[in-house]
């Protein structure tokens, strides 16, 4: 069947079952790969975007489920790697292999959306559901901060 | 992501591999547009090539072609900085992309590497593409530098010509070329450049003459990867690819007896199945008696194709199955430890073999009337690179096109001739990014299989294997287990050191022709005469107990588990003559010993004290591997219910020399929380013969709450030591944290992981 998706202030209709997670939808309809295939059981967090400005796991949601609603991916951040965190993660030389990265950027922008300066604290508790084999995680705590500042101005 | 056009790729990436390295062209955004390319398979300008390594654009843009994969270890800027500090052309204009393995199979060195003396006329044209050993700037160092140094005097003498100048008084400086008053930029004499013979090669710079190597610049893949831009193997499309979803036997060596495709066919999308291996597609079928077959061999299974990978994934899943497990159903872990242990347990076992023996530590042992004892273990692991296991195929009559990301690109594309019964001449492997690779992504089997199944389909396919999959399918870290047993003198000194290990062996599994003497000395890597330790009576004696399991390299390999047990022991040692930890290793350490300073300045940093509180602790842990000596002292907090928190790790190092210190840094960190994760967590279990995780539901991987600080201290000496980065750091992690919960809790840790221990 037919769903419309807006993603990314786009509209996009796919011939998908309902049931398909919105990742594979995403990533092998609409063509859009920074969103990432990492466990599918929303167990490592490679596959997070927002929906409706929230932060979701497409691996375990539905499509059918993010009809009507805002999708945002990594690619939606800015056209220009000049959102706050892109800036920080650039400053920073966070990622290295870089696999879990979008995921790890859009968790940490529904976290300032929340909590423009974040604590440690909460940081620790909104990040931990994202896993980086690389072991990034001191420098993505460094990004952060430094995201709040550049956003704070 | 872009669709191109087959037929376009298809020449392009024929003439690019004509002129050069595959240039990964692709739209990047204006941040980046110096920096790095994304997609591999398709080419851009290349520029005037002056030699294999490099070619200048007309606009003084330098590509540099990288013979090793960029996985997050940074060799994407690394390696560019090797050449680039001898080419002395314009940092901020160059470009890294990967070299060609196809010209690598069908090309020799260049004519000047050879007359240099950096490179031997057999070799290929890129010398080393594989990457790991922790080896790329150390194995590689010499022969970019000299690329880059041959090439700028190429550049000088060019315009020496057109100038009517000696080349001496030529300056090559920030891409620039000048003399007198004349000036040009490189990328005006790149064509010339090219043709222009030496009557000798310039030598290349000595460590005190370094302008760039030793500076943090920026890593050139950063803006790729905080956009999503970045392309690893997964990410890949090409024109009229479908996809594969693929189960193999939950058991290794065990067999699919049958499936029933006819349930599924019918849903959405679904192309076609296959059965892979025996009575199926694939010319070397997985069986663990031959080399070749278990290192590469397709294991009994099915893929499903379909339109959409989770049409083809859920169809996989739907489909009725039936396995059969072979000779290796009532395998377990703990059978196959077990097994081990009871060798461990019988010293005059035949199969143990000497790895290291001197004076009689075993006369010593036999009289002393005090003697200090433990066994240690250590269990499979799997890699759990964060990208699941993935390869993209397409292979024709005469052609085969191979999208992966692959630790040695120069393997792939054999075993993808191999599979497609094609020259290597006609075989291209388009290297990715890497989504992590810690050995893994060296095997190939992946390769093997997608090969397999493009050519049964006659179309691209990419091959995509779940989660649970790439784990069940895993090829493992071997178990390893260890005795220990020393005299101890009237003072509590250890007087005689004799060491058992029983393990499975990689190089048995795979490169059996590197067994010596019954020693596989990866499996006894740090224990025998690299032993930090100088004991006077001592014995290392090697065993081998193999499970049907296939092993492989896991990063940092055998140390990754000896430094637990060695350093443990060690420990023990410490404790049992009464004497602090870090002056008891200082005093079995000859006085030149290069293990002395790290420890050292580890343990100054650390604020080294074993006067803390109950409940809080410092542990050591030291190790040397791939040439690079790393000490780490952990600092622990445990609390009255048991609950472990690693607090600090300091971490020192020498490497000799560092050519970038922020992605050292990088390195340590990432190595710590590979270190820690394993050590706190990570544990195969086998049952019925197979794997039992599957996920990260049940194979648990550190996060961002439980990370530790993490403080690197260079403690380098310099001189001829050029070691290796991205494996050193792991192994003190574990006996660091081990040994910090026995001073904070007075419980000793002699098996991993840590999780299985109640620390209350």
């Amino acid at each position: 069947m037919s769903l419309t998706l807006n993603v990314n202030g786009t509209s996009h209709t796919v011939d998908v079952e309902p049931e398909t997670p919105l990742l594979w939808v995403l990533r092998d309809n609409i063509g859009l790969t920074g969103t990432k295939y990492g466990c599918g059981i929303a167990k490592c967090g490679a596959c997070t975007v927002h929906v409706d400005g929230k932060k979701a796991f497409s691996c375990t949601m539905k499509a059918s489920a993010a009809v009507g609603k805002e999708v945002t991916t990594i690619e939606g951040l800015s056209d220009d790697n000049s959102h706050p965190l892109q800036v920080a993660w650039i400053e920073e030389d966070v990622p290295q292999c870089g696999y879990c990265q979008s995921g790890q950027i859009m968790a940490a922008a529904a976290l300032l959306a929340q909590r423009p300066d974040p604590s440690d604290f909460d940081i620790d508790s909104a990040m931990s559901d994202n896993i980086c084999r690389c072991g990034t995680y001191v420098r993505i705590r460094r990004a952060i901060h430094r995201a709040a500042e550049i956003a704070g101005g | 992501m872009k669709k191109i056009e087959l037929g376009r790729r298809t020449f392009i990436v024929t003439g690019a591999s004509a002129a050069g390295g595959l240039l990964l062209g692709f739209h990047i955004p204006a941040a980046s547009a110096s920096a790095i390319m994304g997609d591999p398979w398709e080419a851009g300008e290349d520029g005037h090539e002056v030699n294999a390594w490099l070619a200048i654009d007309p606009d003084n843009t330098v590509t540099i072609r990288v013979g090793q994969s960029e996985m997050g270890e940074g060799v994407f800027t690394g390696m560019p900085m090797l050449v680039a500090e001898e080419l002395q052309c314009d940092w901020s204009k160059v470009k890294a992309v990967y070299a060609s393995a196809n010209r690598n199979a069908t090309t020799k060195a260049e004519p000047y590497m050879v007359a240099a003396g950096a490179a031997k006329e057999t070799d290929g044209l890129y010398q080393r593409m594989s990457t790991g050993g922790s080896g790329a700037v150390r194995r590689s160092r010499l022969y970019l530098m000299q690329a880059g140094a041959s090439a700028r005097e190429r550049l000088k003498q060019a315009a020496a010509d057109a100038w009517g100048v000696a080349r001496a008084d030529v300056q090559a400086e920030n891409g620039m070329l000048s003399s007198g008053d004349n000036t040009a930029t490189f990328g005006e004499f790149a064509a010339a450049a090219a043709d222009i013979q030496l009557e000798s090669e310039p030598a290349i710079k000595t460590p005190d003459q370094y302008t760039l190597l030793g500076t943090s610049v920026a890593r050139l893949d950063t803006p790729l990867k905080v956009n999503g831009s970045a392309t690893y193997g997964i990410d890949v499309e090409v024109p009229e690819m479908v996809h594969a979803a693929v189960e193999v036997s939950p058991v290794p060596g065990g067999r699919l007896v049958s499936f029933d495709f006819d349930a599924v066919k019918d849903r959405p999308g679904i192309i076609a199945a296959y059965r892979l291996g025996e009575g199926g597609i694939g010319t070397l079928n997985y069986n663990l008696d031959e080399v070749a077959n278990r290192v590469t061999g397709i294991q009994s299974g099915v893929a499903v194709i379909a339109d959409t990978y989770y049409r083809a994934l859920t169809a996989l899943q739907l489909m009725p199955k039936e396995w059969d497990a072979g000779d290796y159903g009532e395998v377990s872990d703990e059978s196959i430890i077990d097994g081990a242990l009871e060798v461990l347990a019988s010293p005059d076992d035949p199969t143990f073999n000497p790895a290291e023996s001197a004076g009689d530590a075993r006369g010593v042992i036999a009289a002393s009337s005090n003697t200090l004892e433990a066994t240690y273990v250590t269990p499979y692991l799997e890699h759990a690179c964060m990208e699941p296991m993935n390869c993209t195929a397409h292979v024709t009559a005469d052609r085969a096109d191979i999208w992966v990301g692959t630790q040695n690109p120069a393997r792939s594309l054999s075993v993808a001739a191999e599979e497609a019964g094609l020259p290597e001449e006609n075989v291209h492997v388009h290297t990715t990014f890497l989504g992590t690779g810690f050995g893994r992504r060296l095997r190939q089997d992946e390769v093997r299989q997608a090969t397999a199944i493009a050519k049964a389909l006659g179309q691209p396919v990419k091959v995509l294997w779940s989660r649970e999959e790439t784990t069940k399918q895993g090829k493992f870290r071997p178990y390893s287990t260890y005795h220990f047993t020393a005299a101890l003198d009237s003072d509590g000194r250890p007087s005689a050191y004799w060491n058992r290990i029983v393990s499975h062996s990689i190089f048995n599994h795979q490169i059996p022709q590197f067994m010596s003497n019954g020693i596989d000395n990866q499996a006894v890597e740090g224990l025998d005469s690299r032993l930090p330790y100088d004991f006077a009576n001592r014995q290392v004696d090697y065993a081998i107990r193999d499970s049907h399991l296939p092993v492989h390299w896991w990063r940092s390999v055998g140390a990754s588990q000896n430094a637990f047990a060695l350093e443990g022991f060690i420990d023990e040692l410490a404790y049992a003559a009464g004497a602090d930890p870090v002056e008891f290793r200082l005093s079995l350490m000859p006085e030149d010993s290069e293990f002395r300073n790290p420890l050292i300045v580890a343990a100054r940093e650390a604020d080294w004290t074993t006067d803390l509180g109950r409940g809080e602790g410092l542990g050591v842990g030291l190790a040397e591997a791939f040439g690079t000596i790393v000490a780490q002292v952990a600092y622990v907090t445990v609390s009255r219910r048991g609950q472990l928190r690693v607090e600090t790790i300091d971490c020192a190092l020498d490497c000799g020399h560092v050519i970038h210190p922020k992605l050292v840094e990088m390195q340590m960190e990432s190595s710590i929380v590979f270190g820690l994760t394993a050590a706190l967590y990570g544990e195969i279990h086998i049952q019925n013969g197979s794997v039992v995780e599957d996920n990260f539901d049940q194979y648990l991987m550190l996060r961002m709450n439980e990370m530790p600080e993490v403080r690197t201290h260079f403690a380098l000496s310099g001189g001829e030591k050029w070691g290796g980065i991205g494996e050193p750091a792991v192994p003190p992690v574990a006996p660091a944290v081990a040994n910090a919960i026995f001073a904070a809790t007075g419980k000793r840790i002699r098996r991993l992981p840590i999780r299985n221990h109640d620390l209350a």
